[in-house]
């Protein structure tokens, strides 16, 4: 019954309240992995989001990881910010979170919704690479290297390369990203 | 202009359609669920594209200003092969769902047993769940066709005042009309409806309950339809009320009646924690397949 006031959230609650309400089910259910990959499973956008925003809360162990990594693999950025929240932070394998983050500067994504950001990019040499490696295609490309670039490199305490971040005039437009993604 | 097109297969349109479309005035669309032109052959490709239209569609929909709804059904053309007739056991998860704004398409496409079968399940199912029903009538045979969609739905528990008869022209008009059915049209550039005939049909059938759509698809198709029919309708004398009515409010009242319209994109979909989503920058591209 409650995974039908789930889907229904919406339009008993207002679309303003539907995530809150959604997530207060999933809590008051007392919702394990299983039930929240069903209810991600079988939920819409609006739904799975909900769910993203739970698991922190709800789950403990790594075994609710498939859900992130199905949201990360969308071109949603709704889903792809609710992906890298907590959950993510504690359970994301060092690859895959650095990816993440460079899908949230690509997609546009604010990095303000990467949960512990900091300590997890703190002396990331690789994440630094990526960094300096898309600063530099992007410069190639006589793009904008987004703003967010800059501040997620500052965390990994590696220095802005030349070819790469070096230019500070590169800092033009943190709302453009290239955003193509497949 | 504010304009709803209550029937057009986004799927198969492209991002810069959307942009189109919110130039010419569209700011809703409704995208009933049908066949993909390759044909099905299991319920979870059935399953992925009902997801679709509740996940992807919609936001690339918001990213330009539009709010999507949808419709979900096993269409006709599909209740045909038994492979895919299994997927009618997982409608109910999908219409009980948000954004969920009518059971469809259903009706006749061969009007064959099948046929039958899941156009009377698909209208008990759309009585059961509170939801108006799309129902389309068949390219060939169309007049018999809709005689028959007629007598099957005044058989269902769902009031005829809750079904749309779509794909309708000339010759199928009045008797849906009498029927006491919405009346919708599909303007194509080939087949179906054009401009002129839908202002002649309009200033013969006046605008009550009357809708239009575009009905695009991966067909030859053009989902900037709905705008040129209400440019010729304003250049044919009608006013502008006239035309919001047929465009917006028509569309707005039909699939109202679901209880579950929610036309504020901006307050919603647009945004990401105060971050809009509808750049259009240029060089700055957006989120894309």
């Amino acid at each position: 019954m409650w995974e039908l006031r789930i889907a229904e959230a919406g339009r008993r609650c207002g679309p303003e309240h539907a995530e809150a309400a959604r997530v207060l089910l999933l809590h008051t259910a007392g919702a394990d992995a299983p039930a929240l990959a069903r209810v991600y499973r079988q939920g819409t956008a609006d739904e799975r989001r909900a769910v993203l925003e739970a698991l922190p809360h709800l789950v403990d162990g790594p075994e609710a990881l498939p859900i992130v990594e199905d949201a990360l693999r969308t071109n949603d950025t709704r889903l792809v910010a609710a992906a890298v929240g907590p959950y993510a932070a504690r359970h994301l394998d060092a690859h895959n979170w650095r990816h993440a983050v460079l899908k949230c500067l690509f997609t546009g994504v604010p990095v303000d919704s990467v949960a512990d950001l900091p300590r997890r990019a703190r002396a990331d040499a690789e994440l630094a690479r990526m960094l300096d490696d898309y600063a530099a295609e992007r410069r190639a490309a006589d793009r904008p290297v987004p703003h967010d670039l800059y501040r997620v490199l500052d965390l990994t305490g590696h220095p802005a390369t030349p070819t790469g971040t070096g230019a500070p005039d590169s800092v033009t437009d943190p709302t453009a990203p290239d955003g193509k993604e497949s | 202009m504010r304009i709803f097109d209550p029937h057009i297969h986004m799927t198969s349109r492209t991002t810069d359609d959307y942009e189109a479309m919110y130039a010419a005035g569209v700011r809703a669309v409704v995208e009933p669920a049908f066949w993909l032109g390759q044909p099905r052959t299991s319920p979870a490709s059935f399953l992925d594209y009902f997801d679709a239209l509740l996940g992807w569609e919609p936001f690339r929909a918001a990213q330009y200003g539009i709010a999507h709804h949808c419709t979900i059904a096993l269409n006709p053309k599909e209740a045909n092969d038994p492979r895919c007739v299994p997927v009618l056991d997982e409608l109910p998860r999908y219409l009980v769902k948000d954004h969920v704004v009518a059971v469809g398409e259903i009706g006749y496409d061969s009007m064959t047993p099948a046929e039958d079968t899941a156009l009377a399940t698909q209208l008990q199912l759309a009585a059961d769940h509170g939801l108006p029903a799309l129902v389309h009538t068949p390219h060939r045979d169309k007049l018999a066709g809709l005689r028959r969609t007629l007598d099957v739905v005044r058989e269902s528990a769902l009031p005829v005042e809750h079904v749309l008869i779509d794909h309708l022209n000339e010759t199928t008009v009045k008797e849906a009309k009498d029927g006491g059915c919405w009346l919708g049209f599909s303007v194509y550039p080939d087949t179906k409806m054009d401009e002129e005939r839908m202002v002649a049909v309009l200033e013969e059938y006046g605008p009550e309950k009357v809708l239009v759509n575009s009905a695009a698809d991966w067909g030859k198709s053009d989902p900037l339809k709905t705008r040129k029919v209400a440019d010729a309708l304003l250049k044919a004398g009608f006013t502008e009320d006239d035309v919001d009515r047929v465009l917006w409010r028509n569309p707005v009242a039909f699939y109202g009646l679901s209880g579950r319209l929610d036309l504020d994109v901006a307050g919603t979909d647009a945004t990401h924690e105060g971050n809009s989503i509808l750049r259009g920058v240029p060089k700055t591209a957006t989120p894309e397949a």
